[in-house]
């Protein structure tokens, strides 16, 4: 152990990618977490096929700034709305919910109002993602 | 309620918080160590090291399973590395993890420029699970070969992990990663090989001077659940070997020390710092050393005297 870092520490924002449900395309989830890594987030990746009690128990543990759902079966108007429904029974209100994936205009509104903070189409850069990530913890 | 009583309780949350702590503002973390640590040092911590590819995660997973059907409350640290350029790191090893709920207490931890295989938070994240009543600590190391040896400093346990066909043995067998474990288990023994692997590793165990604990050499298929029970089996003996050993107590001393040494060092580079930025004179000495007109050590030095 060496004492020479400095011990007053920056808090690196921790991500958590989560693929909840039951479409087996992960390649999108990654490439977020790839960028948001390269922006200098700790980002923790879940993999496949997890159900909203797992991705809430891992974000718990974990203790994320932001839960990333990547949903590409059309599943996520029920998906998201269990994960943010548990995340508020945990009493983690705080931490801030993303989704990424196929999802049409009006059903972005409706997990908009949901209280999702953003909702990320095919084709978004991920420096949008990016920036858009740093911003809503900031303002926290 | 405190943090650290709430963690005692058995709060969730507040654990997870707290290791958020001990990671990132270890000054803030101070109290809730010093609340909780009468409550830790007790069952078995187990480090699981190897290079990348081996199966660390998917043993500790298997493992973990084991440990908690035989009735012990699991907690897991994995570590992987983060990025010297950005500082962010891809924290993967819940992929290989079976959904176990809130059983099973996972934290991914990421190195954060920390050589050795582990995080610098790793003892203060241990003692943390242990006073949440974790009895059965799985520590996983970032793939690691040679020089990463730290573990077997925290874990009680230390198992190198190894696949059949690494090339040539001897090199994968470097001295260092040979001397740290106290099992050795070569995974996805159903490949070719496997068999000389085992038998070359037991050679050069038994060249080792004889010892009052012969680290066992394992067979496993992890991911098919194979030789998982006597792996564990395993740990417990040599965790009764440890515990009856009358070095024990001289080796708790030891461990003492580290921990003491360590937290003496942070406070007075912590103090020497923190002057010599009032002072003023911080950045200056820095170019000194920089530019080659002071050397590092005569300018700790001179930092130290002026902090007396």
């Amino acid at each position: 152990m060496t004492a020479t870092e400095d011990r007053e520490g920056t808090r690196p924002i921790r991500v958590l990618i989560g693929k909840p449900g039951l479409d087996g395309h992960d390649r999108g989830a990654k490439v977020v977490a790839r960028a948001l890594r390269d922006a200098g987030m700790e980002v923790i990746y879940t993999g496949l096929h997890q159900t909203p009690e797992e991705i809430v128990e891992a974000a718990l543990q974990e203790d994320v700034d932001v839960v990333g759902l990547s949903i590409l079966s059309g599943a996520h108007l029920t998906l998201v709305p269990a994960v943010v429904d548990l995340l508020r029974l945990q009493h983690m209100d705080d931490v801030k919910v993303v989704v990424g994936g196929i999802i049409p205009e009006e059903d972005a509104e409706a997990l908009r109002k949901l209280g999702v903070r953003a909702v990320f189409g095919p084709g978004t850069e991920t420096d949008e993602i990016v920036r858009f990530t740093r911003e809503c913890v900031k303002r926290a | 309620m405190s943090m650290g009583k709430s963690i005692l309780a058995g709060d969730r949350r507040a654990l997870a918080r707290a290791l958020t702590l001990v990671e990132s503002e270890p000054r803030a973390a101070d109290e809730i160590i010093a609340e909780v640590y009468p409550h830790t040092g007790h069952g078995i911590v187990v480090g699981v090291t190897g290079a990348p590819g081996v199966g660390k995660s998917t043993l500790v997973d298997k493992l973990a399973g084991q440990f908690l059907a035989r009735g012990r409350k699991v907690g897991i640290l994995a570590v992987d590395p983060s990025s010297p350029f950005t500082g962010g790191a891809l924290l993967g090893d819940r992929v290989r993890m079976e959904g176990r709920g809130s059983e099973v207490f996972m934290r991914s931890l990421a190195s954060r420029g920390h050589l050795g295989g582990l995080a610098r938070a790793t003892p203060r994240a241990i003692q943390l699970l242990q006073a949440f009543g974790k009895d059965l600590i799985l520590l996983e190391t970032v793939g690691a070969g040679q020089s990463e040896v730290d573990v077997m400093g925290f874990a009680d346990t230390t198992i190198v992990v190894v696949v059949p066909g690494l090339g040539d043995d001897v090199q994968a067998f470097k001295a260092g990663i040979l001397e740290i474990g106290d099992i050795f288990v070569v995974n996805k023994s159903d490949r070719p090989g496997a068999d000389q692997t085992m038998r070359e590793l037991r050679q050069m165990l038994h060249m080792g001077p004889a010892r009052t604990w012969q680290p066992p050499v394992l067979a496993a298929q992890a991911q098919q659940d194979i030789g998982i029970a006597e792996i564990a089996d395993a740990i417990l003996r040599h965790s009764e070997v440890r515990l009856s050993d009358p070095e024990q107590s001289a080796r708790r001393v030891q461990e003492a020390e580290r921990l003491v040494r360590d937290a003496l060092a942070d406070q007075l580079v912590q103090r020497v710092v923190a002057r010599s930025k009032a002072e003023g004179n911080w950045q200056e000495v820095l170019a000194a050393v920089a530019e080659r007109r002071l050397d590092p050590v005569r300018a700790a030095r001179a930092l130290h005297a002026e902090a007396e």
